[in-house]
């Protein structure tokens, strides 16, 4: 881009929000998946829907490729900027317009944080019901864009299963209005559609959520097992109880470890692997369903079985799990995470495999997952100092994936494609299949100016570097899950 | 002339032999068919993959509704969203293209939100693939979403995956009259967002009763009963069974020989219900706690509620009935964008317009 298309720019918004100085700039180089960098030639920060539209419209008259940019999560590398293009950042779109208990619905701009939908829904005996890891930070924008998950997803759904309506700028400039404040519509859904485009469509600009009753009553288990395989096994039991727990998630040794020395989280000495399962739902419901999970576990293999008897320790119990991640990252000077999906009866064997990989390539594997969807976190630990570090671990996550889509899953459950995995694309859908999205694409942006080299195969690679840690995350203020 | 293809090839072969096609299910709901050589999906029958500890199948588009409904029940689980006109004959296929759910949206969403993959061939009569067989899929776009409510103008689909749920062990349904409609919406919100977890909630305007149906272990069902029943003294009944609800899902309240279809908000059905009071003939029963009101009538009432609903800047979808014609009522979509992705979809126009 040069000087005078910068001059353009700059007059679309007032000074102190288009920034261009490298000091500036650095801050959005990079997102949650740190390993790869890219510095854009401006960063603008829109402050209403109007002026967002504004730049988008020159983006598009003037050829300049543009990133939209929340909280900058994105551990696919879904906000990564493009060198030279334009990082739209909407964190000041932030207000949330309306809460509405009648029709239960939350009305929210693209900046507003995950978790504060649902703390303004609170009051109303409602909440929202995604929660990504990092929800105390991630905002809606970027949720929507990459259709994140949660630990709840079995039961919930994920991030466009909550989202009924939409205002957005497509790329071409257009300003549209999709879905609407029922939880029903007519006509082709494209709501649905635009939720998980990452950001390939245009803008969101404003979403109408749908707000769920809070759960009255949990009930939380905590069970420790001797292998991976025995807490895989109690997994399918439970499932094939006819339950249906808001969420069943697994730890493997490693992840116990390090969310022991990093919280203290107190689970079961020397488990190999530890499973949560939570109930939810009215007193009544939970009280009779628990006597049924209990003895379903009781005849698993598990050697110990604590409860949360309160809302305290059901928090201690979460609290591992959800520091887990970084706290495997404080064992290692680099880790990248996958997410990749399996069929759940596949569970072990997918572990199995990977354990093996792990073994093979001598990259330590940490795991921590959303057992209850087959939604694996394989956490591979490298150090990026190491001449080669992460080329071999990035090669070990591609023999994952490949191993996913091989077992009949999916390439990634709740990240995205992003631009870590594009080339992976290929590997679950046909050349045909492809050409069909990219035509879809090309009817909400001719011109591939919306966040250009993400989710397809093919574009050129962003520069590699070595950040370590997310700094949020070295702080503990978000988790990746 | 039609066509019967028996496999998903062979549709693909029907789309480029001729200029313009249009898909067939069941027949169910005659006024969504439009214009052009019928592609009878009844041969393409059948479910592909059931792993019921998966919570997934896969059948292909022409299967009966009714026959994966028995398949699920055999291994206790079902369709949450109820699918509609399942006695009638509904296939698959037809259910995703008109996006119809049924009362048990409510809980845990509708159609849109249980489609996880589907085949289709599109207007250059290829075979494409979109979604997953997983219950948990984020690559590519979400273009079984898409599928959902459109009427078969952007392809014809030849399978469709779906996530399931295991069935509530017991359910109970509980009848609360409530003849002042302010009176009922205000219920009507407080059920909704109470800590009860309704599975499914309706209200029939005209004589005033708001149906619930709860689901779980039945010493639960027995105490939630007891409690929503002290809430309004005198005025909840347990029914004897779940039959409403089969009258719901084939849209046996009505007397009207036409159905229609549409999405309004439980803060809109006061107005609504004013709105539809001069329309004698025109009967409503508003299903999944208010976010769909479903409307029986005439072919002689077409046009009249047809200026109503656009004078409540609400519209609506004919589903049912003979006649011909738009099946749109009320306000009509707009935007460039659909137009677009129609052209991306089905460059040569071989499918419905409209």
């Amino acid at each position: 881009m040069n000087q005078s298309a910068l001059n353009e720019l700059s007059a679309l918004l007032p000074a102190e929000r288009v920034m261009t100085q490298d000091a500036h700039l650095a801050a959005y180089e990079s997102d949650g998946l740190t390993a790869f960098k890219a510095r854009p030639r401006a960063v603008v920060v829109p402050e209403t829907a109007e002026e967002v539209i504004e730049v988008v419209r020159w983006c598009h008259e003037r050829e300049v490729p543009f990133v939209a940019r929340g909280s900058g999560t994105s551990l696919s590398g879904g906000s990564l900027p493009v060198e030279d293009g334009i990082v739209i950042a909407l964190n000041r779109l932030n207000r949330i317009l309306e809460v509405d208990p009648i029709d239960r619905v939350a009305v929210v701009e693209p900046g507003v944080i995950n978790l504060d939908v649902s703390r303004a829904a609170e009051q109303y005996g409602l909440h929202f019901a995604p929660d990504p890891s990092s929800q105390s930070i991630c905002t809606i924008g970027g949720n929507v864009a990459f259709n994140s998950g949660g630990a709840h997803c079995l039961k919930y759904g994920m991030t466009s299963n909550h989202v009924i309506g939409l205002k957005a700028v497509l790329a071409t400039g257009e300003a549209v209005e999709f879905g609407g404040r029922s939880r029903e519509q007519i006509g082709p859904d494209l709501t649905g559609l635009f939720c998980g485009s990452e950001g390939l469509f245009g803008v969101g600009l404003e979403f109408t959520l749908r707000l769920l009753p809070r759960a009255q009553n949990f009930h939380t288990v905590l069970a420790g097992y001797g292998s991976l395989e025995e807490a895989g096994s109690a997994v399918s039991a439970v499932i094939e109880s006819g339950l249906l727990p808001g969420a069943l998630e697994i730890m493997d040794a490693l992840a116990i470890e390090a969310a022991e020395a990093a919280v203290a989280c107190g689970y079961p000495k020397g488990a190999e692997a530890v499973l949560i399962v939570e109930l939810e739902g009215p007193v009544e419901k939970v009280a009779a369903e628990r006597e049924q999970l209990d003895r379903i576990l009781k005849d698993t293999n598990s050697f110990e079985v604590r409860v949360a008897a309160n809302a305290e320790e059901r928090m201690t119990i979460w609290r591992g799990r959800k520091s887990a991640f970084s706290a495997v990252g404080r064992l290692s000077p680099d880790f990248i995470v996958q997410d990749g999906v399996v069929p759940r009866s596949r569970l072990g064997e997918a572990l199995r495999r990977i354990g093996e990989m792990s073994k093979e390539t001598g990259l330590r594997v940490a795991n921590v997952f959303h057992a209850g969807d087959g939604n694996l976190h394989p956490l591979i630990l490298y150090d990026g100092r190491v001449e080669g570090g992460l080329e071999r671990a990035e090669a070990l996550a591609g023999r994952i994936l490949e191993m996913c889509v091989e077992m009949g899953g999916s390439i990634t459950g709740e990240h995205g494609v992003g631009m870590e995995k594009r080339d992976f694309l290929p590997g679950m859908f046909s050349d045909y299949d492809i050409a069909v999205m990219k035509r879809v694409r090309a009817a909400f942006d001719p011109k591939e100016v919306a966040n250009p080299g993400k989710m397809f195969p093919g574009a050129e690679a962003p520069a590699l570097s070595q950040h370590g840690l997310h700094p949020l995350e070295k702080a503990g203020v978000i988790s990746r899950e | 002339m039609s066509e019967r293809p028996v496999s998903a090839e062979d549709v693909a072969a029907a789309v480029r032999g001729h200029s313009q096609v249009c898909a067939v299910g069941g027949g169910t709901k005659r006024p969504l068919v439009g214009a052009g050589v019928p592609i009878e999906l009844s041969a393409l029958s059948g479910i592909t993959e059931y792993e019921a500890s998966e919570y997934t199948f896969t059948a292909m588009a022409g299967t009966p509704v009714g026959e994966v409904e028995d398949a699920l029940r055999a291994k206790g689980q079902y369709l949450p969203f109820d699918p509609l006109f399942v006695e009638a004959g509904a296939t698959l296929g037809g259910t995703v293209a008109s996006g119809l759910s049924g009362p048990g949206r409510f809980r845990y969403g509708g159609i849109r939100d249980f489609l996880i993959g589907v085949q289709f061939v599109d207007g250059r009569g290829q075979l494409v693939r979109s979604g997953g067989k997983v219950v948990k899929n984020a690559a590519g776009f979400d273009l079984p979403k898409f599928m959902v409510g459109s009427l078969g103008r952007f392809g014809i689909m030849t399978e469709l995956s779906f996530k399931v749920f295991p069935a509530p062990v017991g359910s109970v349904t509980l009848k609360v009259a409530c003849p002042d409609s302010a009176e009922a919406m205000e219920r009507l919100a407080e059920i909704s967002s109470s800590r009860w977890e309704a599975d499914a909630l309706d209200y029939q305007g005209g004589e005033g009763a708001l149906f619930l149906r709860l689901g779980g272990p039945r010493k639960a069902l027995d105490l939630l009963s007891q409690e929503i029943g002290n809430r309004w003294p005198g005025e909840v009944t347990r029914l004897e069974n779940g039959a409403i609800w089969t009258d719901v899902k084939e849209a046996r309240w009505g007397a009207g020989t036409h159905l229609a279809k549409v999405p309004v908000t439980p803060s809109r059905i006061v107005d609504l219900e004013e709105g539809l009071a001069s329309l004698e003939g025109v009967q409503s029963w508003y299903s999944s706690g208010g976010a769909v009101a479903w409307l029986s009538f005439d072919g002689s009432d077409r046009e009249a509620l047809d200026r109503r609903l656009t004078d409540c800047g609400l519209a609506g979808l004919t589903v049912r009935g003979e006649g011909g014609g738009s099946p749109w009522l009320g306000q009509r979509e707009s935007g460039k964008i659909l137009g677009a992705v129609k052209i991306a979809l089905d460059p040569e126009g071989k499918f419905p317009a409209t």
